[in-house]
């Protein structure tokens, strides 16, 4: 299995072989996968696929992940954000556009390494319990590996992904609840059946993934750290493992030793990491979400305290906005920079305007801000407020009335 | 006051493989104390050692998050149904 040798809880430290399990027997916490120390360079990178599977020694897969059948994720644009940065009055900014993988989110990732575990465990069916992006990653990966999936999702999601999962084939499920109710429930059919639930009995592995977009960062910012990056804030996993990536790369000697603050950005419909942090406090209440950002709407974030640790030890902050101010971050970055975010990156980028406006991040502050999805599976955000500029008929006078108006 | 536990498998091993048991008590508090009076060693896995639920534990009384409820204190009425569930899950 590559350099992974064993899980381990995060809090109890108490050891476990690499089977499918995810909490500690011992104290219920979640576990986490040990690697020996592997030779790595820049060189072996570089020379590595166009993919996320350049950096597959630093996860827990077999060598050759990129030879065997996955969609082959990662390697998605870091824009540099010059328009956003001067609408923005900040000095330099750049955007990691994950809506640029396979099925559109970094959801991809996390699934690759999930998906290699199960084959590895011998699993046939891969399931998961989604908000939508992973939905759309599950079910593709398992028609690309050729795997059956099911599929858990809340029945309220958006029109756009449920559709980008169906079409892929698989159950797909949807619940009368929330994404912790569904969360829930998959915790307790995956205790009865031989599946591979990605987030539940493979989340050690399928967790791991998400270093990747940290990686990236870093060999795309050519080969150094930012000062500062702002994440969404679902589950707190991604925010965690970006922190870990930037760790591993500088103990690896990869990247110069620098200390990048690491920032949470949620919706304040759905917002009890951010809470918890301006409470002071290490556990996290959970809460009941209500916001257009369904993608980060987890009431009940398992790696919450986790993410709360890492942003404090950084020097950073978790922050959260208004569904309006979403609405107004998607139309930001897509006016600035031509990037059409999902919810999830409008929370991002109003949570960045935030932070600056608060001095919590200083406009001199190199920034890399995290975008997770595609704005085309979240049009019901932003519909209402978007359209065409005029309607006529066509006639050649109508149209010159018309502009002269916008003109003016 | 009886009610039945559904039982994580992480902690089966205590419940000889059973998924569902029936315990006694007129709160939560009261039925995990008599749970490890049955298997004994089962309540230290689900609380801590200042008496508090683990931070990695969710319980369900009757399907919500006790969380939202009582806590510890949360009634558990003649029938509730009571889950206990590793809160590692998803995201």
């Amino acid at each position: 299995m590559g350099s992974a040798h064993s899980l381990k809880c995060r809090e109890c430290s108490a050891r476990y072989p690499l089977d499918a399990s995810y909490a500690c027997v011992e104290c219920f916490g979640p576990l986490e996968v040990c690697y020996d120390r592997v030779p790595i360079t820049r060189d072996s990178i570089e020379s590595g696929p166009s993919s996320m599977w350049r950096y597959e020694a630093l996860l827990p897969v077999a060598p050759g992940a990129g030879h065997r059948p996955g969609l082959q994720p990662g390697l998605t644009p870091l824009v540099r954000a010059d328009n956003l940065a001067a609408a923005l009055g900040a000095r330099a900014v750049w955007v990691k556009d994950d809506s640029g993988n396979p099925t559109h989110s970094f959801k991809d990732r996390v699934v690759a390494v999930a998906l290699e575990n199960a084959r590895r465990l011998g699993f046939t069916t891969i399931a998961c319990a989604s908000t939508g992006n992973l939905a759309n990653a599950v079910a593709a990966a398992a028609a690309r590996a050729g795997l059956e999936s099911v599929v858990f999702v809340p029945s309220n999601l958006e029109a756009g992904k449920i559709v980008t999962t169906s079409v892929y084939g698989g159950t797909l499920v949807a619940i009368n609840g929330t994404y912790d109710d569904v969360n829930r429930l998959c915790t307790e059919v995956a205790a009865g059946r031989d599946w591979g639930f990605v987030n539940v009995n493979l989340r050690p592995y399928y967790a791991e993934g998400s270093k990747t977009v940290g990686f990236e960062i870093a060999e795309q910012l050519g080969w150094r750290l930012p000062d500062a990056v702002v994440s969404p804030v679902a589950s707190g996993s991604l925010l965690t493992k970006v922190d870990k990536a930037f760790r591993e790369f500088t103990e690896l000697g990869l990247v110069q030793g620098h200390a990048t603050r690491m920032f949470g950005a949620q919706a304040t419909g759905c917002s009890p990491v951010a809470q918890a942090f301006r409470a002071g406090q290490d556990v996290v209440r959970p809460v009941k979400p209500d916001t257009i950002a369904k993608s980060l709407a987890i009431g009940n974030p398992a790696d919450g305290p986790y993410a709360l640790d890492v942003v404090r030890r950084t020097g950073g902050a978790i922050a959260d906005v208004s569904d309006a101010e979403v609405i107004e971050g998607i139309g930001l970055l897509a006016r600035t920079e031509g990037i059409f975010a999902e919810t999830a990156g409008g929370v991002v980028v109003a949570t960045y305007r935030k932070l600056l406006a608060e001095g919590l991040i200083d406009p001199a502050e190199e920034v890399v801000l995290l975008n997770t999805g595609d704005g085309l599976k979240t049009l019901d955000a932003v519909q209402p407020t978007h359209g065409p500029t005029f309607t006529i008929s066509p006639s050649f006078d109508d149209f010159e009335d018309a502009y002269r108006q916008v003109e003016s | 006051m009886s009610v039945n536990v559904r039982i994580p498998t992480i902690l089966r091993t205590y419940t000889d493989g059973s998924a569902e048991v029936s315990a006694e008590g007129g709160d939560l508090r009261e039925v995990i104390a008599n749970l490890d009076e049955q298997f004994p060693g089962i309540a230290a896995r689900v609380i801590d050692e200042a008496g508090q639920l683990r931070r990695f534990v969710n319980v369900y009384v009757d399907d919500d998050d006790v969380r939202f409820l009582d806590g510890l204190g949360t009634p558990t009425k003649d029938g509730a149904s009571v889950s206990i569930i590793p809160a590692v899950a998803g995201g």
